[in-house]
């Protein structure tokens, strides 16, 4: 084939793909339209769960702001942290200082519970679904189908990130209602390019884990699920990731494998730029003594496991199709 | 046993292999069982940081609300995993494995069916509840009080926990004849009901009075009550449930198990003739 030829192909290559992506994009969204009742199990009742944790901490507060009022004989302003508050002031402050933690608990229990649908869709919607698609037989169609593989996962993600984003800002919009919660929106730009990075990253880690739960089979089906509450924990959906650092190098292990996903830095980043006042618990930076993870640093962290984990995805999945053509078992059913 | 009771306990018993075959031969039975405690611990140690991080910012311990919450949460492991042991059966069958269609017109009880499917996700559960106790009593100074002469009643109560949960997971078994691939929807946001209303994590006396009366409505409150009860020295907290005796709470219990079983019959018949009628027994909805 000439040069000639090959570029005048391009316009035909994009427009393809471009296609195969809407093709791809295009069940997501009109299918979870024709079967509404998705609104209810997969917007709706998750708000529940998320409830459960910021009455945790509301709790936790009304049991805290309890000992902070409560006078006794030998505390007469109440306590102030392990020691009676000195005077009235001392008191004011503590309750004030409660008041805007527990704020900023609850605000980060919200944002994590919007950020947890995209992970759940990146595990159940994206890293399983190639298996899942092999299972059901679409598998070989779409292989021979002349359209590039990462067209086709790039439509499942677009789809995807369609029907999350309605869970997501359900949660984040009856979250703030519901629960009263404050934020600040200093750094809209900031807080729009985070967001956009963290799920380009989140998705390209999908797009990666497709490829390899194809290649592990049932093993890794089972990882999906493994990959639930652990990473829940590890990247701080539900609390301050950097309440970690507080636990040695335990805590600092778990710290550094969790940066590796792109939630945990998304999530921190964004937590610094929508929760009103200090940072409370930010990320360390361990050889930097009193400094921190700050959201443009995060943010280009954020840039380069974008592109990474989207080099990886193409990478994978021309092994997967290069294991597939020399086995000739990849849509076997059930293995 | 008469020949109706012997087909039921068959099929139980096949089913509940089959359950544990599906669930765990895809590797190594210890792998398999580390698989399955890491979740659950997992959500434990959620529950731990956050108290940790409040403990920190805020400089206020509290280990009365923390042992009532990492028991809550420990009992919780029975909620998530038997529920979604039960109606998770319809959807993997109907769509995953595409044998409800032949398992449905077999000559069993599909209600019993369901039940020894989810047999072994129950046994799993108990595993995984035992070491997260244990780990709380151990590593995270979680103090238990345990009055043998009330075995009786925490054996009873833990029984009728278990057939409500079975129960109720039934009754989502039967909505999910008639709903598309909304396992996980459903496996998250059911047992956030109960995460919510039934005093699991937090007093009942958090919630505002309205929520308060719905988790006095659902059985599972009591049993978490009681547990805790049972298991835990007596301490400063509200639960809203402090004026009923631990017998009140075990016949409150004992009731609505009772009313629950009675739907959970009701509401699978109902999913199962209305499924019939519209031709989604056996539809698949993989988008």
């Amino acid at each position: 084939m000439s040069t000639a030829t090959a570029t005048s192909r391009i316009p035909h290559r994009v427009k393809l793909n471009l296609q195969a992506i809407v093709g791809r994009a295009y069940p997501r969204v009109i299918g979870a339209n024709r079967e509404p009742s998705w609104i209810f199990f997969e917007a709706i009742l998750p708000l529940l769960g998320i409830a459960a944790y910021v009455f945790i901490y509301k709790a936790l507060a009304t049991r805290a702001l309890g000992v902070i009022l409560t006078p006794t004989p030998s505390a007469p302003y109440g306590m102030c942290g392990p020691n009676p508050c000195v005077d009235a002031a001392q008191q004011a402050l503590f309750q004030a200082n409660s008041i805007a933690n527990t704020n900023a608990l609850i605000a980060t229990v919200v944002l994590g519970g919007a950020m947890v649908a995209f992970w759940l869709n990146v595990l159940w919607s994206m890293a399983s679904q190639l298996y899942w698609e092999k299972e059901i037989g679409n598998l070989q169609l779409y292989m021979m189908a002349p359209m590039s593989r990462m067209a086709l996962l790039g439509g499942m993600a677009i789809g995807g990130m369609f029907m999350t984003s309605v869970r997501a800002i359900t949660t984040l919009v009856v979250g703030i209602l519901v629960f009263t919660v404050t934020l600040q929106l200093g750094n809209p730009l900031l807080l729009l390019g985070v967001f956009f990075v963290t799920l380009i990253a989140l998705y390209g880690m999908g797009m990666m884990l497709a490829s390899l739960y194809l290649l592990w089979g049932r093993e890794a089906f089972n990882l999906s699920a493994l990959l639930e509450e652990p990473i829940f924990f590890s990247s701080g959906f539900y609390f301050p990731v950097g309440g970690f650092a507080r636990f040695g190098t335990v805590g600092g292990a778990m710290l550094a494998f969790a940066t590796a996903i792109p939630a945990t830095l998304g999530l921190d980043a964004m937590r610094q730029i929508i929760v009103p006042g200090s940072p409370s618990l930010p990320i360390p930076i361990p050889w930097s003594q009193g400094a921190y993870l700050t959201p443009d640093l995060e943010f280009g962290l954020l840039l380069v496991l974008a592109v990474m984990f989207l080099f990886l995805a193409r990478y994978t999945l021309a092994y997967l199709e290069k294991l597939a053509r020399r086995e000739g078992r990849l849509t076997s059913r059930h293995q | 046993m008469s020949s109706a009771a012997r087909i039921h306990w068959r099929s139980f018993k096949w089913a509940a292999w089959l359950g544990w075959e599906m669930d765990s031969n895809w590797t190594e039975p210890w792998l398999f069982m580390v698989y399955s405690v890491i979740k659950p611990i997992a959500g434990a140690f959620i529950l731990v940081l956050m108290y940790t991080v409040f403990a920190l910012i805020g400089q206020f311990r509290d280990p009365d609300l923390f042992s009532y919450i990492y028991v809550g949460n420990a009992f919780f492991i029975f909620v998530g995993n038997t529920l979604f042991g039960t109606f998770q059966v319809i959807q993997s069958d109907r769509e995953w494995y595409q044998t409800l269609r032949y398992t449905y017109i077999s000559p069993i009880s599909y209600y019993t069916y369901i039940v020894g499917r989810a047999a072994s996700k129950v046994a799993v559960a108990a595993l995984a509840v035992v070491i997260t106790l244990a780990f709380g009593a151990l590593a995270l100074g979680v103090r238990f009080e345990i009055n043998l002469a009330q075995l009786p009643i925490f054996a009873a109560a833990f029984v009728l926990g278990l057939f409500c949960l079975v129960s109720i997971g039934i009754c989502l078994a039967g909505i999910s004849f008639m709903t598309a691939k909304h396992t996980h929807g459903l496996a998250e946001g059911i047992p956030g009901i109960f995460y919510v209303f039934c005093g699991v994590l937090f007093p009942l006396t958090a919630l505002p009075e309205w929520a308060q009366s719905v988790g006095r409505g659902i059985p599972l409150t009591y049993w978490f009550d009681l547990t805790r009860r049972l298991l835990l020295p007596p301490n400063t907290i509200s639960t809203g449930l402090g004026f009923f005796n631990d017998y009140e709470i075990l016949a409150l219990l004992l009731a609505s198990s009772l009313i629950f079983f009675l739907m959970s019959i009701g509401i699978f018949k109902l999913g199962e003739f209305l499924a019939r009628r519209a031709g989604k027994i056996d539809m698949t909805t993989s988008y």
